[in-house]
């Protein structure tokens, strides 16, 4: 019983911390219809930079935070710009497919600039594990699952309560309908996308000091697509929900399964759940459910 | 091809249908069978046994591409179902006909057709949930089919052979003849790249390739109009992952061994983008982005082996090849969607009817 609170103490963490970066996708689906199959591939990016602030430049640890939000940002409004705005309209496809090859691009350039050695570098919170009754904690997961919280309880205020976020909801929903209102449907394409710059950013700061920054980085975005059917595509609750039980299903496999059959099931485990997810209810918990017109 | 028209009228149902609507176009084919017949003499006789060797090798896995693409461009292009898992469906028939071919010791014409048909199953159950789900949805569980596939392949010895997940399998045999050598297995991929892309000729033009083409438009008119829109997915499924297993087999008895680091997820993509570089919906682009995707790599490492010393030591020319290579592919595939949606197929359309009136403007 104890190891297994253990398991899904150390899941819900790692579970926050996948929400982090499935918010990121999240955000740019629900306002833009794109799906951005790079995600984990921003997430690298975003690690790469902090990175190479930190370790090749030595500077701070808080310029690499600025450094790191202003570069994504920046990636994210030119990337909008430059690839995915002459592919509005185009099917389903073509959006799939530019995003795999931004992450083929990301995936090559990132080692050829930044070189292909393993760095690390660490949060400024210590490495001694925090011992809470049974749950053993460590103190990167724990700020990552902090700043997880923190930015899926802004968001979540972000749409419910400001302007813009209800102009966002609005362009969501439906575009011809919010560009009649006034609303500049292609300023909130860009900030969505910012936005989900801004959250990659963040989950590559914590997930490189958690893993070491190289190009295996962005594997974690294979976990993103278990994360968003089973909470739902459009729904940042659902991200929240859904990352929660991708971490806790992983590990709580990979403690229990992986001596069974040798390995290999906490990447293995949230796609079999995902499976029947999209059998039994395609839409997620939360999502929104699409009625579809001829 | 560049030729005229004028003068050729369709008057019957049979001649609108006809495989071949012009008689120059029954001509170029005959030209490129007797061009792809005599190629590897001729290379032989050119470069010498070595280099022909290795120019044949290239040829070859152009061939085991076509069918591939072929396979993928049915689903994706024609029907407008997305799978990111094909490659899962080729390592299906690789193990399949491996298995077969060590176990039961069975000859290539019986283990060809049985991974295909495997591999044609596991996509028919691949493809069940796409009544449901579509699009994104669709793509997403192709993914975790193809993940999924990997992980039972690499993790049950039954089917992998134990070490490494590899299994050697015999080379072919043809009238008590074994092909050992590239020049060899030539014709015998060869046969198999011009059957299949007939086959998908032929598959696309008659009822269940008219079909395709109307769910892929919209899928529910296709629907109203009568056509079972679940059935006939499921075979888009079925013909796409049989091709696919056939790649499989083609590849598995061209390396001589099953093994399936050459079916990850990166083979999946390759796939999709040479449908996307050639063209959607279109056999002569499956055929071109099969060739400018096997080719790319080659190109890119003869340039950065030539003119990337000047930049850079050979120790980081090792590196900065496979990132080049990467970059490169994800750089066109997203050029190619951006500019040329339509891909080289597209292009090559431009070229000949600029030259179908030449030299007059119009």
């Amino acid at each position: 019983m104890e190891f297994a609170l253990l398991l899904i103490g150390n899941g819900v963490l790692i579970g926050l911390m996948y929400s982090l970066i499935a918010l990121g996708f999240v955000l740019v689906y629900k306002a833009t219809d794109a799906i951005n199959f790079a995600q984990g591939e921003f997430v690298m990016l975003a690690a790469l930079i902090s990175a190479a602030v930190i370790v090749m430049a030595e500077l701070p640890f808080w310029v690499a935070v600025i450094v790191a939000l202003a570069g994504m940002i920046a990636f994210s409004f030119g990337l909008e710009r430059i690839v995915l705005r002459p592919l509005l309209g185009r099917p389903i496809v073509a959006v799939i497919m530019a995003t795999i090859g931004l992450a083929a691009i990301l995936r090559g350039a990132g080692p050829f600039i930044f070189g292909v050695e393993t760095k690390s570098f660490s949060l400024p919170v210590g490495d001694e594990p925090i011992f809470l009754g049974p749950f053993i904690l460590q103190p990167v997961q724990v700020t990552g699952a902090v700043v997880s919280i923190l930015f899926l309880a802004a968001f979540s205020w972000f749409f419910l309560k400001s302007r813009m976020g209800i102009a966002m909801r609005a362009v969501a929903d439906n575009q011809q309908v919010a560009s009649a209102m006034g609303i500049n449907v292609e300023r909130y394409f860009a900030l969505a996308w910012a936005m989900a710059g801004i959250v990659s950013a963040l989950g590559g700061i914590v997930w490189g000091s958690m893993l070491g920054v190289d190009v295996h980085v962005s594997l974690v975005g294979l976990k993103v697509f278990p994360v968003v059917i089973l909470g739902g595509l459009d729904s940042v609750i659902g991200a929240v929900v859904g990352g929660l039980i991708v971490g806790i299903v992983e590990n709580l496999a990979a403690g229990y399964l992986d001596p069974l059959v040798g390995g290999g099931t906490k990447d293995f485990a949230p796609y079999v759940l995902m499976i029947i997810a999209l059998m039994v209810r395609p839409y997620g918990i939360f999502g929104k459910r699409k009625i579809e017109r001829v | 091809m560049f030729h005229r028209e004028s003068g050729y009228f369709k008057t019957t149902y049979m001649a609108d249908m006809a495989l071949y609507p012009l008689p120059i176009a029954r001509w170029t084919v005959g030209v490129l069978v007797a061009v792809f017949l005599v190629m590897p003499p001729l290379v032989t006789g050119l470069t010498g046994g070595i280099a022909a060797e290795y120019y044949i090798s290239i040829v070859n896995i152009i061939m085991i591409a076509v069918v591939g693409a072929l396979g993928l461009n049915i689903l994706v292009g024609y029907t407008g179902q997305i799978s990111i898992g094909h490659a899962a469906f080729m390592s299906v028939g690789a193990y399949t006909a491996a298995n077969l071919a060590v176990k039961l010791d069975l000859p290539f014409w019986v283990t060809l057709p049985a991974g295909g048909i495997m591999a044609a199953a596991i996509g028919v159950v691949v493809g069940i949930p796409s009544l449901r789900i579509k699009g994104l949805y669709l793509a997403i569980a192709t993914l975790a089919a193809q993940l999924i596939i990997e992980w039972i392949i690499n993790h049950v010895p039954w089917i992998s052979g134990g070490s490494q997940a590899s299994i050697e399998v015999p080379r072919p045999t043809i009238f008590g003849m074994e092909l050992r050598t590239q020049r060899e297995l030539y014709y015998f991929l060869l046969f198999f790249a011009v059957i299949a892309i007939i086959a998908t000729l032929n598959i696309v033009r008659s009822r269940i390739g008219r079909a395709f083409i109307a769910i892929r438009d919209q899928d529910i008119a296709a629907e109203i109009i009568g056509i079972d829109i679940f059935r006939y997915k499921l075979i888009a499924f079925a013909i796409s992952s049989f091709y696919a297993g056939v790649t499989g087999v083609l590849y598995t008895y061209y390396l001589g061994i099953a093994n399936y680091e050459n079916f990850l997820i990166t083979t999946s993509i390759d796939y999709l983008a040479m449908i996307i570089i050639g063209g959607l919906g279109s056999v002569l682009g499956s055929i071109f982005g099969a060739i400018f995707v096997t080719l790319l790599p080659i190109v890119i490492r003869l340039f950065m082996e030539s003119f990337g010393t000047l930049l850079f030591t050979t120790a980081e020319l090792n590196n900065i090849i496979p990132a080049v290579r990467l970059s490169a592919f994800g750089l066109l595939i997203i050029v190619f969607l951006v500019l040329e949606p339509e891909g080289l197929n597209r292009l090559w359309r431009n070229v000949r009817s600029y030259f179908r009136v030449w030299p007059f403007s119009y």
